[in-house]
């Protein structure tokens, strides 16, 4: 991520643990949704919990997995596959989703939104 | 400029002045119209829409600037002055002239037959007459229904027939030929047609005629010919036509020897000055009682008028007919009565499923010649383009049900593959030839299958015949397909997505593998579908044990085995619905649905319907939905079997069970099918020795209908068949295959299922039943699964830090007194 301590508010969302492997939850903050995943790796990413093609608020309950090697969540709605790297739409290059850097600190999972 | 009269002003003189309208830039013409009729131009063949209350302003076809003459017939034709004299008295001189005066009912000379209360079937007029006289009829007091006779039983009488009884009579056709239909359909086709048109409640009696009407008391009596004497307050007569030549007659020109104004190739009468198209016309002797052959004489005509070459030969004329006749498909192409010498005649007649196939094919059984369809027209668009072609199949098989599927390659380079874009065959086949070589390629660059999807398995086999090898991957995963990839998992003991990635594939996954694969571990009995890593496999629907609906909700469905649902428990339903706000609809299989569940309320809601006794109703997963049923023996007066406790065993037996597909299931009490049975995955008919087992039906964007896989089965026998059939279809169909489409791709099709299903022809039938067995015995409620572990519950909240606060996106409004979603918008919205 670029984005800096300055430049982001962090919010604590939940302990780690409640997130499953390859299954997302979707957050609240403030009233931006946010959808959050942990994949098999460990690594842990967010982004928008809004799927631009159906409006529907339902990302984070896509099924996780990867195309060609970038790790992806597919839409439940329509099923275009997004990048959890950076939010873009693998199946429509003019649409991607929001991306947000996250840090998990004392077991506890941050997640930064621009100030 | 010219002086062109046209005598009759129906469909096919219409058709000619537009053509000529339309092409004669140059203002060469100037046309005359004559009508008999009062009225402009109609379609007549639409004419019987006319009584179920399409006005004859509907019916009226486009309106030309010609000079109209309506209810002015032309009485004379003086063709050494070159003038026509019309009843009026008016006199038209002309450059050329058209007859396109059609042809009259014909009406055989029986005695009694111009008493009132006799018709003919031709004319808006003589509707407007036949519906004034039932409506007087149906009107008059006395006991018991209106009767009416329809004297013939081809196309017309049948149509006839229909009319007068939406007209509210009791219609009986007499048809002297020994079937129905005798022109368009042979022996077999007509007996069937005949049971079909029977059990559509019309009475029929073939090969007599009537030898006389007499009045009675203020009705009629028809008199047959086998001294049966027939009550009717109306007769109608559509027992054939007759070309209007009575005008040609007079004027000289030479008619064919049953009627018909004798023209050539060009729809020219022996008089140069002088056309003949439509019915009125004898092409090489022949008439021709269709309006496609009109119409292509028009259009000869006109070409010919502005001094084009065009020419037409009888074998060009298209005489092919489809038709639905009182909900009973009809068609008929080619040759279909067999006529070409030496043609051969191959015949398909399924009494039971109530179809009848025949092609007819020449002497060296290389070529079609035609063919007749009943009961079952669906292949008519593929069969038609063939006629005069090479047969790409075996004929049997090509008619034969579960036969081969005529699909692409025996398809014209003109036919249309995808008809939402109308990309043509030759235009995928030259996509592939520039190295289009993939389904997703085919639809970048032809658009064919962008669309509804319907015709994606077409471009897959096309792509096949073009020999391009179509990988059975079944993503970028795995290089499997779905049935190798269960064997593997069945074989290996391996059980998890994990452990089978890491053996068998490559990467994480991917929305296409992942719920392949959680289908294929649920088929094989691995506990609740959120155990451990399963819960990762699961699409949304199967991850919340409900249907994902457009604004981000979940509907919620109870399972109601058989449709059968006690006062009680409806009670509940409603109560839930009303406390969560939820919009109730019953489902097109017999349940309730309540939609407009959010996430965080789904655990609540299934608390109190677990509670009133109700289990998951799987609407959500590719697995068993629901076994419709009628009231069978319970209830109905016909019912030969109990429909509902069959219906119920097995839904109970089967719940849960998931497959590559959604699958559903009906069962009717008796013949009369009140269940539909036969538009299921599999669907039982009850018959007064037992159960009948239909398979394959639905088929989702080719509507299809089940056919019979075995016949007069005890219970027992009839669920080890069902057992049988699905562990079978679970264990080799592709992904998101239907039953349908699986049955035809299986080699050999319905004959080799029934030999596995029924013979135990590979072996397998006691695994088949056992892996049923196993997950009989293992079911489980899945939402009371959920309610009874803390730790899966806890999915079930909103947002994860805000556990209890509704999606702030999901708005409703009131529409019928319910709550539906407002609609979201587009891109970007909210975020
Ligand atoms: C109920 C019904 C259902 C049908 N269904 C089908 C079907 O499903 N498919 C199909 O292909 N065909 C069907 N047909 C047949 C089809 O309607 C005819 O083939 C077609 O209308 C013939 O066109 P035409 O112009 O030759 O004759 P018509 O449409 O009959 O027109 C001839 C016109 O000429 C007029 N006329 C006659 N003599 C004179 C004169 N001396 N002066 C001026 N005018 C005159 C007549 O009054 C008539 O209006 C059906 C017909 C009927 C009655
Ligand atoms: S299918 Fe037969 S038994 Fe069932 S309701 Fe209909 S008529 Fe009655």
């Amino acid at each position: 991520m670029t984005a800096t301590e300055t430049s982001v508010r962090w919010t604590t969302i939940c302990p780690l643990e409640r997130l499953l492997p390859e299954r997302g939850v979707a957050a609240l903050v403030g009233d931006v949704q946010v959808a959050l995943f942990r994949l098999h790796d460990g690594s842990v990413h967010a982004v928008g919990n809004v799927d631009p093609f159906s409006g529907a608020a339902v990302m984070s309950r896509g099924i996780v997995g990867d195309r060609g090697g970038v790790p992806t969540v597919a839409s439940p709605v329509y099923k275009q596959a997004f990048s959890l790297v950076d939010g873009r739409c693998l199946d429509d290059a003019d649409v991607s989703l929001p991306s947000y850097p996250v840090r998990v600190e004392d077991g506890q999972l941050d997640v930064g939104l621009p100030w | 400029m010219l002086e062109l009269v046209v005598i009759g002003n129906g469909m096919v003189g219409h058709r000619l002045v537009q053509a000529l309208c339309d092409r004669d830039s140059a203002g060469e013409w100037h046309i005359t119209v004559l009508g008999e009729e009062a009225r402009p131009a109609y379609d007549r063949v639409a004419l019987s829409s006319y009584v179920d209350g399409v006005s004859a302003e509907d019916l009226t076809l486009p309106s030309l600037t010609v000079d109209l003459h309506l209810g002015d017939p032309a009485v004379a034709v003086d063709r050494d002055a070159r003038r026509v004299t019309t009843e009026s008295g008016r006199v038209l001189p002309y450059d050329a002239l058209v007859l396109a005066t059609g042809s009259v009912p014909f009406v055989p000379p029986v005695p009694g037959r111009d008493l009132p209360g006799c018709f003919v079937y031709r004319t808006l007029d003589d509707l407007d007459a036949i519906r004034a006289a039932a409506a007087e009829a149906v009107a008059r007091p006395g006991a018991g229904r209106r009767s009416a006779v329809v004297v013939g039983g081809g196309l017309l009488g049948l149509e006839a027939a229909r009319a007068l009884r939406s007209l509210g009579l009791s219609p009986q056709v007499v048809e002297i030929a020994p079937r129905l239909m005798p022109v368009q359909v042979d022996e077999g086709g007509g007996a069937l047609l005949r049971r079909l048109v029977e059990s559509a409640e019309l009475a029929v009696r073939c090969g007599v005629s009537v030898n006389g009407i007499a009045e009675d008391r203020g009705r009629l009596v028809a008199t047959l010919s086998d001294g049966v004497e027939l009550d009717a307050d109306l007769v109608v007569f559509s027992a054939g036509i007759r070309p209007a030549d009575a005008l040609a007659r007079a004027a000289g020109l030479p008619v064919g020897e049953r009627g018909g104004v004798l023209v050539d190739e060009r729809c020219r009468t022996s008089d140069e000055h002088v056309w003949a198209i439509g019915e009125v016309a004898a092409l090489e002797g022949r008439t021709y009682g269709l309006v496609a052959p009109g119409y292509a004489m028009a259009e000869v005509v006109a070409d010919r008028l502005l001094g084009g070459r065009a020419t037409m030969t009888p074998e060009e004329l298209d005489m092919s007919t489809q038709l639905k006749m009182l909900g009973v498909d009809v068609a008929s192409f080619g040759d279909a009565q067999a006529t070409t010498p030496g043609a051969l005649e191959v015949v398909v007649n399924d009494p039971v499923a109530g179809t009848y196939a025949k092609l007819v094919v020449s002497d060296d059984a290389r070529t079609l010649l035609g063919g007749v369809l009943v009961g079952d027209a669906s292949k008519y668009a593929a069969l038609r383009p063939l006629v005069g072609s090479p047969l790409p199949a075996d004929p049997v098989a090509m008619i034969a049900p579960g036969g081969v599927e005529l699909g692409a390659d025996a398809l014209p380079d003109s036919a249309q593959i995808c008809s939402c874009n109308a990309v043509t065959k030759g235009a995928v086949v030259h996509a592939i030839g520039d190295g289009a070589d993939t389904v997703p390629a085919l639809k970048a660059c032809t658009r064919a299958g962008t669309s509804c999807g319907s015709c994606v398995p077409l471009l897959k086999k096309l792509l096949v015949d073009s020999g391009v090898q179509v990988s059975k991957a079944l993503c970028e995963h795995f290089a499997f397909s779905r049935a190798e990839l269960f064997e593997i998992v069945a074989s290996t003991g391996i059980r998890t997505f994990s452990g089978l990635v890491d053996e068998h594939g490559t990467g994480r996954g991917c929305d296409i593998c992942k719920p392949a694969v959680a289908s294929i571990l649920a088929s094989l009995g691995t506990g609740h579908v959120h155990d451990g890593e399963q819960a990762a496999l699961q699409d949304t629907n199967d991850h919340f044990l409900a249907n994902l609906q457009r604004n981000g909700t979940y509907s919620v469905v109870p399972r109601l085995p058989g449709g059968e649902v006690s006062p009680e428990q409806l009670i509940i339903i409603g109560e839930v619905a009303r406390d969560f706000g939820l919009y109730t609809k019953i489902t097109g299989g017999q349940r309730i649905d309540m939609f407009g569940a959010r996430v965080e309320q789904l655990p609540a809601i299934w608390r109190r319907l677990v509670d009133a006794g109700f289990e998951s109703g799987h609407a959500y997963g590719k697995s068993l939905r629901t076994v419709k049923s009628c009231v069978g023996t319970t209830w109905c007066r016909y019912g030969v079997q109990d429909s509902v406790g069959l219906a119920v065993a097995l839904e109970l037996r089967y719940r849960g069970l998931r497959a590559p597909h959604k699958f559903k299931s009906g069962v009717s009490g008796c013949a009369r099918e009140c269940a539909e049975a036969r538009s299921k995955d599999f669907g039982i008919i009850a018959t007064d020795q037992g159960w009948n087992l239909y398979v394959g039906g639905n088929g989702g964007f080719t509507p299809r209908h089940a056919e019979l896989l075995a016949s007069d089965l005890d219970t027992a026998t009839l669920v080890r068949y069902i057992d049988r059939y699905l562990m079978f279809y679970i264990r080799t169909a592709d992904r998101l295959q239907r039953t349908a489409p699986w049955i035809e791709s299986l080699e050999g099709g319905l004959d080799h299922l029934r030999a596995v299903v029924v013979e135990d022809s590979l072996g397998i039938a006691a695994d088949l039943e056992a892996a049923m067995e196993q997950h009989v015995g293992s079911y489980a409620d899945e939402w009371r699964g959920v309610l009874e572990d803390e730790e899966k519950l806890a999915r079930f909240v909103s947002f994860v830090n805000a556990p209890d606060t509704p999606d702030p996106l999901v708005r409703t409004r009131e529409e019928r007194g319910q709550r539906v979603p407002v609609a979201l918008g587009l891109p970007g919205v909210g975020a």
